[in-house]
């Protein structure tokens, strides 16, 4: 317990590497978007849209966890994993105001038409 | 207010790391001298035992923003009834969101709050929303919509504490 803090703690404080690192992987993007859709789900419930094995689900959420975008919870027997937005929204206050947001909306635009387009 | 689907989302956790005390953390989020500075603002009124009382009252600027858009805000936006008091460790209130007419029929939530003391003077702070009945308000809550704008939610309000506790000034400065 004293270790999960630990590794949750330097997370928590640090800069956002741990985030943009989990973010970096298109399975833990999955996982997190199938929080998003429905939040508070087991390993087996996560493990079942994935064809991966357990270990290697376990791992990704392990990232995703160290880095604080997943917050697990004890309910009875199971252990619930939750989408946690806030180092998102950290990130969102620290990098995306700072360039402004409609450079941003600017650039998703120019994204979506280049891919209808391509 | 967009269409509301079967999902099940009926739990939401946030949990945000402030460099300060358990116990600055517990005063930022239970005396009105810190609640009217950070989020959407107003000031909370804790009964600080079970079965006491807990309200949120809205600020001046939220007063007056409900009359330029031409709906009242009531003098309690928020009210609830306190469950369990530990400071400054945790503490559980339940939490009936009175401002929004379009949540009227949503069930009242019960928020959690967790603070732990970490290594290094930062604090552990874990929120619990429980939203059974209540798919209007966990949109409200869960809104990544610009603060500006009402948006926001509880991502947005931690930001918001945690800047506040750390720097003296919040996000919008």
């Amino acid at each position: 317990m004293t270790r999960d803090y630990l590794v949750t703690y330097s997370a928590g404080v640090t800069d956002d590497d741990r985030v943009f690192k989990a973010l970096a992987d298109p399975t833990r993007r999955f996982l997190l978007d199938r929080l998003f859709v429905r939040d508070g789900r087991t390993l087996t419930a996560l493990e079942s849209e994935l064809e991966m094995t357990r270990f290697g689900v376990m791992k990704h959420l392990r990232v995703l966890e160290d880095a604080g975008l997943v917050v697990t919870r004890r309910s009875g027997r199971e252990k619930l994993h939750f989408l946690n937005p806030v180092p998102i929204r950290l990130i969102h206050d620290r990098w995306i105001d700072k360039y402004t947001e409609r450079q941003v909306s600017a650039l998703a635009d120019l994204k979506t038409e280049l891919e209808e387009t391509a | 207010m967009s269409t509301i689907t079967e999902q099940k989302q009926t739990t939401q956790v946030y949990r945000v790391f402030i460099r300060a005390t358990p116990q600055a953390v517990w005063d930022a989020i239970t005396t009105p001298e810190w609640t009217e500075r950070y989020g959407y603002g107003g000031t909370v009124e804790y009964e600080m035992k079970q079965g006491g009382s807990y309200r949120h009252l809205p600020s001046a600027e939220m007063v007056k923003a409900g009359e330029e858009h031409g709906f009242p805000v009531p003098d309690v936006i928020i009210d609830g009834e306190v469950l369990e008091v530990d400071p400054p460790k945790r503490l559980v209130h339940t939490w009936h969101f009175m401002m929004a007419p379009d949540l009227a029929d949503d069930a009242v939530g019960t928020i959690t709050y967790e603070l732990e003391e970490l290594e290094g003077g930062v604090t552990r702070l874990t929120l619990i929303h429980e939203l059974d009945g209540a798919p209007a308000t966990a949109l409200m809550v869960s809104s990544d919509e610009d603060p500006s704008s009402g948006g926001g939610g509880w991502a947005w309000v931690l930001s918001d504490l945690k800047t506040l506790l750390e720097t003296g000034s919040t996000l919008a400065g």
